[in-house]
């Protein structure tokens, strides 16, 4: 009976899992190759065929590509100051992690607020004497505003995670490593470079890996901000399982997202790798 | 001398500033959409904007007598309660069982939820839509519950994973030796210790299910939740109903957070292991 | 009353054998350490006995009934752990209590135990106190008084003192012994403290690589080592060893001088430091580094080619470099075999 007991503690999560996340998975990439129960590409065809894909798909990997930088550049100094402070470190904690409870959704909202044209940036900017009339920021004509938009509330909402991710892991690293660097002579951005961050890659390493799978997922940001105006591959696959009413092209669509994901979790593991022997 | 203090005192002028500036950028945003929130919808929809609300609460009685607003706000609560049970009850006998025991196939389980983190799990919904239709689970509280349990299961059990494991083994063989079975030393012992940890990981259960979006918006119809509902009503809705929506997304929220605050390392701080 | 019987206990964990078939029996009252170096499976025999790890085989016997198969509550036992294990969530009261409400024992009754345990351990006043608003020393009370309030048949004791700064540890050591021969229960204890095994020990059990070398009482261990590992693990400084070549006729030559030892074919020279005095015929010894310790004094020198030490009167002073002669106590030379290293 002790011999089975963890594996009976285990069961329902296993089990859970197994039917609600390995199955899932199988039969996404089994929809995916699935037409009028034949197996068939036409599914990734059409796809790859339709006019919006390589927008969609471009959009998102750009949107990735400036989003998680500057996140991480911001996760990394917050999580300094955390580390620093030794009076207000609680409270500023709480307030650095707020965005980590809101939704994609509501920040979207939150930022909408500020772009449309009746917006606090327009009454800004009429106010300061810039523009003479409130202008249409997220419209089509200039898409580029939508796509900045999206930046500032997808970084502004998901630093958060970073950030905790990175505190903790600063927690870990042992004073005594910074004070040797100290004693070595090594200047502030040097033991930050030479100490800090090579001791952080483990959680570097997690917390880019959740980063980068989730600015792959934009969706809410994107829909609240730019409608359908800056497809990304998340609001293609719910367009063409919703209005469409086309499972398997969504199922496509769902093949090349988690596609995308294992891929940059992979190079990341290896870009960030750490020996064994050389762990805190 | 003097001029090391001097830059030191400069250096720590723009460390305060830097501080300073940071918490703007995270409150200010917020502040600006419960200033929409708290005005009325003539003042909403007008310009230019003031940066003080005019505590009309229009918008937000507009907002509720919405219809549907209540059902989708009440679908939220229940589905969100129902993640949180199934979660803490999936999850934590498997957190105790990781922090307790080596056995063959302790590496394997670890790795499958490690593994989720690294898909994204909102597609989830899209095979499972097909077979909760088959099972009667479509569009259905319970339905959603469990693939937002999906969600929130892995950290659930990673959570309670390290809270067990920051209870010593040996509090649990004292009271073993001192006449407790397994059952009643954990109830007697290790429970009491891990509590308020096990309250803060369900509410973060909820708050990953209060959040989510997308599966949400695909998985109900009838029975849609407050993200689903404000996703849907986008393009047709009114400002203030958004704004007002977004308050009443986020308002929970920063309690949520408040409330957890101890334990936002134990939820993350353990993925580097 | 409970007689403790281990018979051919074996415990593997994978690949590493912890324990290689043990044997042991403890009679009632007494109280037992288990001495050894980390990892010579003391603390592993220990819970096997407290059935907090069942053996891969053997059996455990306590008070004559067989107890392997039964958990820890079943047992008759109690135990003190080395990180004390006092519940942080209840009172020092509670935790005491802890132990006698598992047994539903009466309120009046569990308030007369607590209170003569907490009394016996001078803790009667801080009853109402909780385990983070105690220091390491009245931790260790609060355990040892929740394990005496259980009246348990065999007490079991892993490290208790091993976290203890050395004062305090002193002054609990011989508390502990007299709180432990008034209570009549069996003791088992396990130190890796060579002084407090001798201290406290009715007989010690000397632990090596997953067997018990030596079980007798402490003089007899430290006179009389039944193996070399014994005598190099128990005394401080250690025992001496010297490589010993036949003279014929159960004489042995030594360092250039003849003992009579035993009749073998091969054997080690061994002598205690302090049992060395200058002499004339004694051991050639070169002298390297010389410590005034105060009562005495530490010389430590070379036999042979050979690391030695003495254990000299401190009115003595000899300097690095000097050559001086130590002679042997002769009862007190052991032998050891050097292929068996037991003792001959």
């Amino acid at each position: 009976m002790p011999r089975m007991l963890p594996y009976l503690l285990l069961l329902p999560a296993t089990a859970f899992l197994c039917l609600f996340f390995l199955y899932p998975f199988v039969q996404v990439a089994h929809d995916s190759v699935m037409r009028n129960a034949a197996y068939t590409l036409e599914n990734f065809t059409r796809m790859a065929g339709h006019w919006k894909f390589s927008t969609a798909f471009w959009n998102t990997m750009l949107l990735a590509a400036v989003v998680v930088p500057i996140q991480l550049a911001m996760a990394l100094t917050m999580a300094s100051i955390v580390t620093k402070l030794q009076r207000g470190r609680s409270s500023i904690l709480y307030i650095f992690a707020i965005p980590l409870g809101i939704s994609d959704l509501a920040a979207g909202l939150i930022w909408l607020s500020v772009f449309e044209q009746s917006g606090f940036l327009n009454s800004l900017l009429v106010g300061l004497g810039v523009v003479d009339q409130p202008i249409l920021l997220l419209g089509y004509q200039n898409t580029w505003v939508i796509f900045i938009a999206i930046v500032l509330a997808e970084v502004w909402r998901a630093t958060a995670i970073m950030m905790v991710i990175l505190v903790a892991g600063m927690g870990l690293i042992p004073k005594e490593y910074g004070e040797a660097a100290d004693v070595f002579g090594a200047s502030r951005w040097q033991k930050f470079r030479r100490v800090t961050l090579p001791m952080l890659k483990p959680s570097l390493q997690t917390a880019l890996i959740l980063r980068v799978i989730l600015a792959f997922e934009v969706f809410a940001v994107v829909v609240a901000l730019g409608g359908t105006q800056l497809p990304v591959l998340m609001s293609e696959t719910y367009h063409w399982q919703f209005q469409m009413q086309e499972r398997g092209v969504a199922a496509a669509f769902a093949m090349v997202i988690l596609a995308v994901s294992v891929a940059f979790t992979i190079l990341i593991l290896r870009l960030l790798h750490v020996p064994k022997g050389a762990r805190v | 001398m003097t001029e090391t203090t001097t830059i030191r005192r400069a250096g720590n002028r723009v460390f305060i500033a830097g501080v300073a500036l940071l918490i703007l950028w995270v409150l200010l945003p917020i502040w600006l959409l419960f200033v929409n929130a708290l005005s009325a919808p003539a003042e909403v929809t007008g310009f230019p904007k003031r940066i003080i609300p005019s505590f009309n609460l229009d918008s937000l009685s507009f907002f509720f007598g919405f219809s549907g607003v209540i059902d989708a706000l009440w679908n939220s609560v229940k589905v969100a309660s129902v993640t949180m049970i199934l979660s803490i009850g999936v999850g934590a006998p498997a957190g105790y069982a990781l922090s307790r025991f080596d056995f063959p196939g302790k590496e394997v389980f670890r790795f499958l939820v490690v593994m989720t983190r690294a898909f994204p799990l909102p597609l989830l919904a899209l095979p499972l839509a097909v077979m909760f239709i088959r099972t009667g689970l479509d569009d259905t509280i319970l339905g959603l519950a469990l693939v937002h349990t999906t969600l929130a299961l892995p950290f659930a059990v990673l959570i309670t994973y390290s809270l067990f494991s920051g209870i010593p083994l040996e509090l649990e063989e004292a009271a073993w030796t001192l006449g407790c079975n397994r059952v009643q030393a954990f109830i007697k012992v290790i429970l009491p210790l891990a509590a308020p940890g096990i309250a803060a990981s369900a509410v973060f259960a909820f708050v990953i299910s209060w959040n989510e979006v997308f599966a949400a918006a695909v998985l109900t119809i009838e029975n849609r939740t407050l993200t689903a509902f404000l996703l849907q009503s986008l393009d047709v809705s009114p400002l203030p109903l958004k704004f007002a929506g977004g308050a009443a997304l986020v308002l929970p929220a920063l309690f949520f957070i408040f409330a957890v605050r101890k334990y936002l390392f134990a939820m993350w701080g353990i993925a580097n292991r | 009353m409970a007689v403790i019987e281990i018979k051919q206990v074996a415990k593997s964990f994978g690949s590493f054998t912890a324990l290689h078939s043990v044997d042991l029996t403890i009679a009632d009252q007494e109280f037992m350490v288990l001495l050894g170096a980390s990892g010579c499976g003391k603390t592993t025999l220990l819970r096997i006995i407290a059935g907090l790890e069942t053996p891969t085989t053997g059996e455990v016997w306590i008070g004559g009934r067989r107890v392997d198969h039964l958990p820890p509550r079943e047992r008759g036992i109690a135990m003190v752990f080395q990180n004390y294990a006092v519940f942080p969530h209840l009172t020092v009261f509670e935790n005491i209590a802890f132990g006698l409400r598992m047994k539903k024992v009466p309120q009046a009754e569990v308030d007369r135990r607590v209170k003569r345990t907490a009394e016996l351990m001078h803790i009667e006043q801080l009853l109402k106190r909780y385990s983070g608003q105690l220091s390491g020393g009245q931790r260790q009370r609060v355990a040892v008084a929740r394990a005496l309030a259980m009246e348990p048949d065999v007490i079991l004791m892993d490290e208790p003192l091993s976290n203890l700064d050395a004062l305090l540890r002193l002054e609990m050591r011989a508390e502990l012994k007299g709180v432990l021969a008034e209570s009549k229960t069996t003791t088992i204890y396990v130190t890796h403290d060579q002084v407090e095994a001798m201290s406290l020990a009715d007989r010690i059990s000397v632990m090596n690589g997953g067997r018990i070398v030596q079980a007798a009482n402490p003089v007899e261990v430290y006179r009389n080592p039944a193996a070399r590992f014994v005598g190099s693990f128990i005394g401080n400084p250690p025992m001496n060893f010297l490589t010993a070549q036949p003279a014929g006729a159960g004489k042995w030559q030594v360092a250039g001088q003849v003992f009579d030892g035993p009749a073998a074919a091969a054997a080690e020279f061994a002598i205690r430091p302090e049992d060395l005095h200058p002499s004339e015929s004694g051991l050639p010894a070169e002298v390297r580094v010389v410590e005034p310790l105060g009562p005495h004094t530490l010389v430590t020198a070379s036999v042979a080619g050979q690391p030695f030490r003495a254990v000299l009167e401190s009115t003595l002073t000899p300097r690095p470099g000097d050559m001086i002669h130590l002679a042997p106590v002769p009862d007190r030379i052991r032998w050891f075999d050097p292929a068996t290293q037991s003792a001959l």
